[in-house]
């Protein structure tokens, strides 16, 4: 167990970040003209690996003011493909942009042979697909020189030919990468509804001295299963999983997703800040 | 008893299986079709691989990813091109959004590119967009362009003092990456405006990531009389707009991007302008940043006007 004394690791390239949110085009006004008191930001990644125009002169100008960390949707670590050369050279030449400490993308797959459904597709909890993740992920880190961490996904499918539970299956994954882990307490709540684990045991079992940043988020329960939505505010269950990772691994940068129905940037950026009551 | 070790082959077919049913179309009622490519039962095919949950079925778990593959690409390509939404109404941009999805899935890890190929399925397959075939594919010219012109690469570029410099017989001009030339049949950049003045249509391009929907009454503005418009659509100040051209405007633009020297492109233009009025056009144009030159090598500098 990592020390309460040591807030940041190597994983997150030895940052103590506090409490961030993620950069939104409704808020961009906002913040550059009030330049309110953020600890971070994070930006998906895929959005700005543009060639110019408006997306880059906005960051430009976060970045005169913020630290930016990249969370990106599409690495795919766990397809069964080749890591898309093309990618990782847009995802380098924005890294160098924003001297992210280190980037995120998710433990999960969503292309094969070429074609991109560009979701976050559960992976079966097999030796083989750890060791094909765990590969990609060291390709990754090595061409970007970077640190990385890779998020569990929240999931409405399991798969018979599973050999592991999840938890087992991240803490095998970033062991052979030897990476850090994005731990998103509400995918672990909404993936437990989904299937039936109890979350806690989960948070129990996570390699906590790799984990690199938190997630916290909103969803939408529906009456057999919850979506991943990013679409309200957090849930008193996952503020109590987002204290119970905390109190195994200490202070750690904690990101509030809120992607749809975006309230106000004052109105969001309170509810991130409810992270420093756990802390 | 303990499953058995799946293999690296095993985990790639696994892959495709579940794409193969992620991004199948769904049924009209918006749901995953009850029946497989080969006709047995969908639910058969979705047990053999997923296990049922607590309170779902094998078939109803796949069924979400099948639906959020369809909702989210559809989303993006009705973001992208919300004037030929607007041109065809709801149900026949749906139709065509389909069989242009199922025809063109992703290959990128962006969806930025996803409706690229949008304006040549329209020409190419006119059954999906009868009566307003030419019309759609017009508007979808135009649209694409502006996402080109949204976030292309700009040019270090050559100012309207450095033209002059140079020796007209041997010099290339480029058009920046974010200029598009059109010629269209319609006047398709004012009723785009006024759509999205009065629907708000466009945000930013693909960079939106909240989800718009063209707002009841968008069909208010009124459909534009046939009518030949050239234009070029650029980025200015991190800005996109539409420039209206004349036909000789647009055809001697068309001439240089095709890489033509500045002279044989001026000389193809003939006697329909004066040296003054062609002088005025470089002036804006310059003054717009279009044109770049691709470096030389050294020693193969282009030689200057003595």
């Amino acid at each position: 167990m990592r020390s309460r004394a040591v807030p940041a690791n190597r994983f997150n390239g030895h940052r103590d970040l506090g409490v961030g949110i993620g950069l939104r085009i409704p808020h961009y006004d906002h913040i550059l003209d009030r330049k309110p008191a953020v600890g971070w930001f994070e930006i998906i990644s895929e959005n700005f690996m543009v060639d110019g125009g408006r997306p880059l002169e906005i960051l430009d100008k976060i970045l005169e003011q913020y630290t930016v960390v990249q969370h990106g949707v599409s690495m795919y670590f766990g397809s069964s493909g080749r890591l898309n050369r093309e990618h990782l050279k847009k995802l380098k030449r924005l890294i160098r942009r924003t001297r992210t400490p280190w980037i995120s993308d998710h433990l999960c797959w969503g292309s094969v042979d070429g074609r991109y459904t560009h979701d976050l597709l559960p992976m079966p909890y097999t030796r083989a697909a750890a060791k094909l993740a765990a590969a990609k992920i060291r390709q990754a880190r090595d061409f970007l020189e970077v640190p990385v961490a890779v998020e569990n996904v929240s999931s409405y499918a399991e798969f018979h030919a599973s050999e592991m539970t999840e938890w087992e299956f991240l803490a095998e994954v970033t062991g052979r990468a030897d990476c850090g882990i994005l731990l998103d307490v509400n995918n672990i709540y909404v993936s437990a509804f989904n299937h039936g684990f109890d979350p806690k045991t989960y948070v129990d079992h996570v390699p906590m001295e790799r984990v690199a940043q938190i997630h916290i988020a909103g969803h939408s329960r529906h009456r057999k299963y919850i979506l991943d939505t990013h679409d309200h505010p957090v849930i008193d269950p996952v503020w109590e999983l987002y204290a119970r990772a905390v109190a195994r691994c200490g202070p750690t940068p904690t990101l509030l997703e809120w992607d749809a129905h975006i309230p106000s940037f004052d109105e969001v950026h309170r509810e991130a800040l409810k992270a420093n009551q756990f802390v | 008893m303990r499953p058995k070790r799946q293999t690296a082959a095993e985990l790639r077919s696994l892959q495709r299986l579940m794409a193969r049913a992620v991004m199948r179309p769904l049924t009209s009622a918006a749901q995953m079709r009850p029946r497989w490519i080969d006709g047995s039962s969908t639910a058969r095919v979705a047990a053999k691989f997923i296990k049922p949950g607590p309170r779902l079925s094998s078939f109803d778990r796949l069924e979400i990813y099948n639906r959020q593959y369809w909702f989210r690409v559809f989303e993006c390509l009705a973001d992208d091109y919300p004037g030929v939404r607007t041109l065809l109404g709801e149900t026949q941009f749906r139709n065509l959004a389909v069989a242009y999805l199922a025809n063109h899935p992703s290959t990128r890890f962006t969806l930025r590119d996803l409706g690229h190929s949008f304006p040549a399925f329209i020409r190419a397959e006119p059954r999906w967009t009868d009566p307003r075939t030419a019309l759609a594919a017009d508007m979808a010219r135009l649209e694409w362009s502006h996402i080109e012109a949204f976030d292309k690469e700009t040019m270090p570029p050559l100012a309207a003092a450095d033209l002059s410099e140079r020796d007209p017989s041997k010099l290339r001009l480029q058009l920046q990456p974010h200029v598009t030339l059109l010629r269209l049949g319609w006047p398709l950049d004012e009723y785009l405006i006024a759509l999205s003045e009065h629907t708000r249509l466009r945000g930013e391009a693909s960079h939106a990531m909240a989800p718009s929907h063209p707002e009841h009454g968008s069909r208010k503005v009124a459909l534009p009389q046939p009518g030949t418009v050239h234009l070029a659509v650029h980025r200015h100040q991190n800005i996109v707009f539409y420039k209206r051209l004349t036909a000789a405007q647009l055809e001697l633009l068309i001439h240089l991007q095709k890489g033509r020297p500045l002279e044989r492109a001026l000389r193809a233009l003939g006697a329909k302008s004066t040296g003054a009025e062609i002088r005025d056009w470089f002036d804006d144009w310059a003054r717009l940043g279009w044109f770049w030159i691709k470096p030389v090598a050294p020693g193969k500098l282009p030689a200057r006007k003595q």
